[in-house]
């Protein structure tokens, strides 16, 4: 004798996106501030040092911001032109930024004018940076040359000269105080040394270069360049590791999160990727409305400040972290309750009577089986039921169908219940995996209740919704029927020619065996 | 088939021409009485003694046994046709049977029969007086009422009540208007063994309790009503406290007292009641169903146990599939289950839900059922399709089903949803031996002109629950042609896929098309490849009536023949194929090679009914002694079913030499004492009064002699029948103790003795030598002489036995 089998909810896989804990971690930010800025932002900097502040060039204003404030709480304006590169010092009190006219200017933070100026370069400087001694500032300039200041003089200590396109992009070795790279659009990036005379070590991108990044570690290099992100070895001579190719446009930007796990970058694609270090894989992405020229990570991932070629400063700030709930629990029965008469061993002479087990069936499988279709249509109707787990309601819906008795159920109900079924059916009709199932529900709602239409508004509005629904599937439908026909056109343009490919090397095989045959 | 339970916990059930004798303590088929030539319509134990039987068949006899022993008592011919048997306590020398009435069709009369108390065997049984006229044929449509005195049979809206002392006959009627609940016809009807109270059940599934039916007009009847459909069958509890009924929601009810509506159910008995029977002591209750199956159920309505033979289904749709790991046949079992039947026992091994679903008994709901069935080459993976019974837009899932070793069954790996837009037509795993599981290949055809590839997918997510799973690798058509069937080759480099007239043969690599086979007009019917040395060529059947043959090699039509073949069946373990064809309302079978365009065997006229399933069942060790006509059937045994739902099978020897080790086997069990145990305990006794009275070697030979039969015994005896094991223990510490003395030649006879008497499939040859390996042997021993020349003597006469069979089988 069987029992009773409970209905079977047909659990479907969850398409597109996994949830893995990346995805998890990166969508625990809050929803953007927006901050308009006066032109397309060139460069976002965090202060190494809290309370964590941002240094946002754009235009010809360097803005600085807080961790909250939406108004920048410091400007430094005294350039006549455009500003770029405004770069923290790594004890956070100097500021450095390079200019349109060729100048760099070095500020201090709570200061207003400059502490010195560096002239020397004739064309506009995009890049400047300080070495980890902190006494000392690379540049690199229009004017092809990459030059290095000392800053209690305010003079240039060297300059190189070997790239032959603007310099755009560097950074300076965390590890060793002499060592900074600069990358150029003559699709190079070198690395020089501030004790010799030329570059130590070049390597072609093969793309003009963006953006550089080393690795805290100082053993790997990361270039973007074009569309493509490339990661090299340095300590193996600049030996190519790994080429990314996840953008479809140029890649801007790059940035290390503060425990070098993740690699993100931005492109003028409106993407930002978020790669894990270690499998080089992307493992998130976040969109954005236009295209990304910079993106900074403040320590701890605490915000992402992403600028925007239209001036528009995107701010995301991570949710607080949700407190465990630490409510007092129900108070269950002691542990001895449980274990007690387990351990007891029957005699040879005892009887052992064993108890049943009991099967806990679910409220609409009670009902269903005692046959009352109704009631347990009630059941999943419940809205906890309805918006969380919809394939139970549909599960019981198609099970009462293949009973025979699911227009009973449908029929004879109120206003209230009818306005609920048609929500339900209006909301899910257009999945996919309800869509069978669901369509006889709405023939027979639109059967059952077709004589009462106009009585009530609500269930005339949830019919015209459900309507409005359909009417928008087939057009989708239409659509998508339409996309797939031109792809059967390149499809086939495509075998046919493969086919002649493959007819060709087979006469080539023939020929070649009777060749073979001639030879023996 | 009807069944009884005689009080000391025997079940007796008829199954066609026998009576089976079925130990409810032990759940084995104890005995097989057969001696009937047709169908078996009754059986009744004998009122007067409890150890005897009267069954009557559609032969025209009626037979006394003693079923204990299987052993025929009595005979009575009476001439005509006996549908029902009914015996009663007062009528000392009669029984009653149905006849059908002589000259008129379809009308039928209760009649006595007088049994003559003469000598011998075979009897007449000609004096016949008729009691009722105008009765039902169903054995249901008669009831005896309280000691005999009265006797009611209904048929249509008429109840009859016949009172034998007063000799009256009155009859009731109800109303033949139709009624909303449909129509009221009488279904079965039971007396109160202890009131004068009648239950009838009826068509509309209302159940009427009778009193006072002695009168004509004061009678008056009261009304049960919980069944949605027909009551097919009542009966009471010995005390007549309860009544119990059933129907086809299979759902056992029972009704506590007519006043208060108070009942009990059972429900979910898994099909529809055909029978209930009580036991005379009324501690059990059983209940025969539409499927082939007996359910016992105890007193308190508790579910006991089943007896499950091959389950009859309506239409078998998923073929005849041999599962590779018990060799048992597999095909739709209940609804929405898989039944894998033993072919050796001739029992149901187990019953596999697929559907997983509540199944309603009502009629005009579409039930999804079971259409197509596949095992891997090792039966580790099982694929199935169920679609609901809708023609235009069937409702389609295909499951994969991976075996589990550690709960020993089938487990859900994979469920695909709709995997085709219409009906599949055929399935079929890529069977690769030796490169294991990893390379598993599923293909589906479809009426969707399709057909699809699946194969195995690794998750490499660690936090998945199972590693494989199943996806769609490859989807190919041909021209827009419905998909009919599909084949591997043996080595599964190939891939053969009819479509409609055309057979299309793909790469299983690469997936291209190979090339095409076609013989117009006529679509493909079934395609099989060759196999072993035959691997080179592919067979087709057209359902215009052609069997093909088309060479793979230089892709030509090696040679055809016209046939009408409606089943192809290539032998897994030869080169053998069998074809049935169905020609002119009989079926023929035809076995070739697919290298000679002749068949090495054909049987005209095989059967009357259609074959529509055949399936070669691999024998577990090869048959020997067959001789050339049937040396394709050495490896693998053929069995066909039948649209008549019967399976048959072709057997390499006669009937008679087919009995006959059943027959040895009988005698054998009826030389045994009656229980094991106390076999056991004989010998302990015996070996105990031996070691008293003369020790030494003798004690030692005979120690050994008996051990091992002795360990034999307690190893094949169910363990409920065994004494105690602290009782056992020291015979079998004994038993395992070695003798310092050399095996004797003795003991290594006497072990022949007991496997050729156990072994069922016994050549003679093998008897002789062993005959006479005890016979030198028993010259060393006296002590024992006398018994075992008693045991060589029946050997020699069963012998004797034997070779007159033969002997006639000659003739």
């Amino acid at each position: 004798m069987a029992a009773y089998k409970p209905v079977v909810v047909q659990a479907c896989p969850k398409l597109g996106e996994r949830i893995t804990q990346d995805t998890l971690y990166w969508r625990g930010y809050k929803t953007p501030v927006q901050i308009k800025e006066f032109g397309a932002i060139n460069k976002i900097d965090f202060s190494p040092v809290p309370p964590y502040n941002y240094a946002v060039t754009a235009s010809s204003r360097i803005h600085i911001y807080g961790r909250y404030s939406q108004e920048p709480i410091k400007t430094f304006s005294r350039f006549r032109d455009a500003a770029y590169c405004a770069t923290y010092r790594d004890d956070g009190r100097l500021l450095v930024a390079g200019s349109e006219d060729g100048s760099i200017c070095l500020f201090d933070v709570s200061g207003k004018a400059p502490l010195r100026q560096f002239e020397g370069h004739t064309k506009p400087v995009h890049l400047v940076g300080f070495l980890s001694d902190k006494y000392r500032v690379f540049s690199g300039g229009d004017d092809y040359s990459s030059n290095l200041w000392d800053i209690p003089s305010a003079t240039e200590i060297i300059s190189y000269s070997e790239h032959t396109d603007y310099v755009r992009c560097g950074c300076a070795s965390k590890v060793n105080a002499d060592v900074f790279i600069t990358g150029s659009y003559d699709h190079t990036a070198k690395l020089f040394d501030a004790r010799t005379k030329s570059s130590v070590m070049t390597i072609e991108h093969g793309h003009p270069v963006e953006s550089v990044l080393l690795f805290p570690s100082g053993g790997l290099l990361v270039s973007a360049g074009g569309r493509y992100v490339k990661v090299w070895d340095v300590l193996k001579g600049g030996q190519l590791l790994v080429s990314l190719k996840n953008h479809h446009k140029t890649v801007t930007c790059l940035c290390l999160n503060s425990s070098g796990q993740r690699l993100l970058s931005g492109s003028l694609d409106r993407q930002v990727k978020i790669y894990s270090t270690t499998s080089y894989k992307v493992v998130h992405s976040f969109n954005y409305a236009t295209s990304i020229l910079s993106l900074a990570l403040s320590p701890e991932d605490e915000t992402i400040v992403v600028g925007m070629t239209n001036g528009v400063l995107n701010v995301k700030h991570r949710k607080p972290e949700e407190k465990i709930e630490n409510s007092q629990k129900k108070r269950q029965p002691a542990y001895r309750t449980y274990v007690k008469g387990r351990t007891y061993m029957p005699k040879q002479e005892d009887f052992c009577v064993s108890k049943p087990v009991k099967r806990v069936l679910r409220k609409y499988d009670k009902l269903l089986r005692s046959f009352q279709s109704s009631k347990a249509l009630d059941a999943v109707m419940e809205p906890p039921i309805m918006l969380h787990t919809p394939e139970v309601t549909v599960a019981v819906m198609q099970e009462l169908h293949r009973r025979g008795t699911l227009r009973s159920a449908l029929a004879g109900r109120d206003e209230k219940q009818v306005n609920l079924l048609l929500t339900f059916v209006a909301r899910r009709v257009i999945e996919p995996r309800f869509t069978p199932v669901l369509v006889t529900v709405a023939d027979m709602i639109t059967d059952i209740y077709q004589p009462v239409v106009g009585q009530s508004a609500v269930v005339d509005k949830q019919f015209l919704k459900l309507q409005q629904a359909i009417g928008k599937e087939i057009d989708y439908q239409e659509e998508l029927l339409e996309v797939l026909g031109m792809m059967d056109t390149l499809f086939a343009t495509f075998t046919k020619k493969r086919d002649t490919c493959l007819e060709d090397n087979k006469s080539n095989g023939v020929t070649e065996i009777i060749e073979t045959n001639r030879n023996y | 088939a009807n069944s009884v339970v005689s009080p000391c916990r025997y079940l007796l059930y008829v199954s066609g021409d026998f009576v089976k004798v079925y130990s409810v303590n032990t759940e084995e088929t104890l005995r097989l009485i057969g001696g009937h030539a047709d169908l078996v319509t009754g059986i009744q134990l004998n009122p007067h003694n409890h150890m005897q039987l009267y069954s009557c068949s559609l032969d025209g006899t009626i037979k006394l046994w003693d079923f204990m022993d299987g052993i025929p008592i009595k005979t009575f011919t009476v001439g005509t046709k006996l549908l029902a048997l009914y015996t009663l306590a007062s009528a000392e020398d009669s029984v009653f049977v149905v006849i059908p009435k002589k000259g008129e069709r379809d009308t039928f009369q209760l009649v006595s029969v007088k049994l003559t108390k003469g000598v011998g065997q075979d009897l007449e049984g000609k004096e016949l007086s008729v009691v009722l006229d105008g009765v039902g044929s169903s054995m249901k449509h008669i009831a005896f009422g309280r000691e005999g005195a009265y006797v009611v049979s209904v048929k249509d809206v008429n109840l009859q009540v016949y009172f034998f002392k007063r000799k009256l006959l009155n009859r009731f009627s109800l109303s033949t208007v139709k009624t909303k609940g449909g129509d009221n016809r009488f279904s079965c009807v039971v007396c109160h063994p202890k009131e004068d109270c009648i239950a009838t059940g009826h068509a509309d599934g209302k159940i009427r309790l009778w009193r006072n039916f002695h009168h004509k007009k004061e009678y008056t009847y009261s009304t049960l009503h919980w069944h949605h459909d027909i009551v097919m069958d009542l009966a009471f509890t010995m005390e007549g406290t309860r009544l119990l009924s059933g129907g086809v929601e299979s759902v056992l009810v029972q009704w506590h007292n007519e006043s208060s509506c108070q009942k009990d159910f059972l429900p979910r008995l898994g099909s529809p009641i055909e029978y209930i029977s009580m036991a005379s002591d009324g501690v059990l209750c059983c209940t025969l169903h539409t499927d082939n199956r007996i359910s016992i159920i105890n007193s308190n309505l508790r579910f006991s146990r089943s007896i499950q033979g091959l389950i009859k289904s309506r239409d078998v749709k998923t073929g005849l599939v041999v599962d590779p790991r018990t060799k048992a046949l597999v095909l739709n079992g209940e609804p929405g289950h898989l039944q894998f039947y033993s072919l050796q026992s001739d029992q149901q091994l187990f019953s596999l839900d697929i559907v997983q679903r509540q199944y309603i008994h009502q009629a005009g709901l579409k039930q999804s059922d079971l259409v197509k069935v596949a095992f891997s080459a090792r039966g580790t993976w099982l694929a199935t399709v169920e679609e609901s019974e809708e023609v235009t837009d069937p409702e389609l899932q295909l499951k994969l089903w991976l075996y589990n070793e550690e709960i020993q069954s089938f487990e859900l790996n994979t469920r695909i949803n709709t995997p085709h837009d219409n009906h599949i037509t055929d399935m079929c795993f890529r069977d690769m031996d030796e490169l294991g599981d990893d390379s598993l290949i599923l293909v589906t055809t479809g009426r969707d002109c399709v057909f699809k590839v699946w194969v195995m997918v690794e998750d490499t997510d660690p936090e998945a629950q199972q590693s494989v799973s199943w996806s769609c690798d490859f989807v190919g058509s041909y021209h827009n042609y419905q998909a009919t069937n599909c084949c591997f080759s043996e080595d599964g480099s190939l891939l053969a896929v009819s479509f409609e007239e055309t057979v299309t043969v793909w790469d299983s690599l690469t997936w291209d098309l190979k090339c095409t086979f076609c013989h117009p007009p006529g679509n493909i019917r079934n395609i099989c490849f060759g196999r072993l040395t035959c691997s080179k060529y592919l067979i087709g059947a057209t359902d215009y009536g052609f069997l093909c043959c088309w060479n793979l090699l230089t892709c030509a039509l090696e040679w055809s023949a016209h046939l009408n073949v409606v089943v192809l069946q290539p032998d897994p373990l030869s080169e053998h194929i069998a074809a049935v064809s169905w020609l002119s309302k009989e079926s023929s079978l035809f076995v070739f090679k697919p290298n000679e365009p002749w068949p090495i065997y054909i049987q005209r006229n095989l059967c009357k009914e259609k074959i529509l399933l055949a399936a070669f069942v691999p024998r577990d060790e090869p048959e020997i002694a067959s001789s050339g006509k049937y040396l394709w059937l050495r490896k693998s045994q053929l069995f066909f079913l039948t649209d008549t739902q019967e399976l048959m099978t072709l057997s390499t020897t006669s009937l008679e030499e087919r009995l006959t080790p059943s027959s040895k086997q009988l005698a054998v069990e009826e030389s045994l004492p009656v229980t094991p145990f106390s076999l056991l305990l004989g010998k302990h006794r015996r070996q105990q009064a031996q070691e008293d009275t003369d020790p030494g070697k003798l004690v030692v030979h005979n120690k050994q002699e008996q051990a091992s039969p002795a360990v034999k015994e307690l190893l094949h005896t169910p363990a409920h029948v065994l004494p105690s094991a602290s009782f056992l223990c020291t015979i079998f510490i004994n038993s395992l103790l070695i003798s310092k003395e050399n095996k004797s030649a003795e003991e290594v006879a006497d072990e022949v003795e007991m496997e050729s008497e156990k072994a069922e499939d016994d050549s003679d040859e093998e008897d002789v030598t062993a005959m006479e390996q005890e016979d030198t042997s028993h010259m060393e021993l006296l002590g024992e002489m006398t018994c075992n020349l008693s045991k060589s003597q029946e050997k020699e006469l069963r012998k004797i036995r034997k070779m007159d069979y033969s002997w006639i089988s000659a003739l």
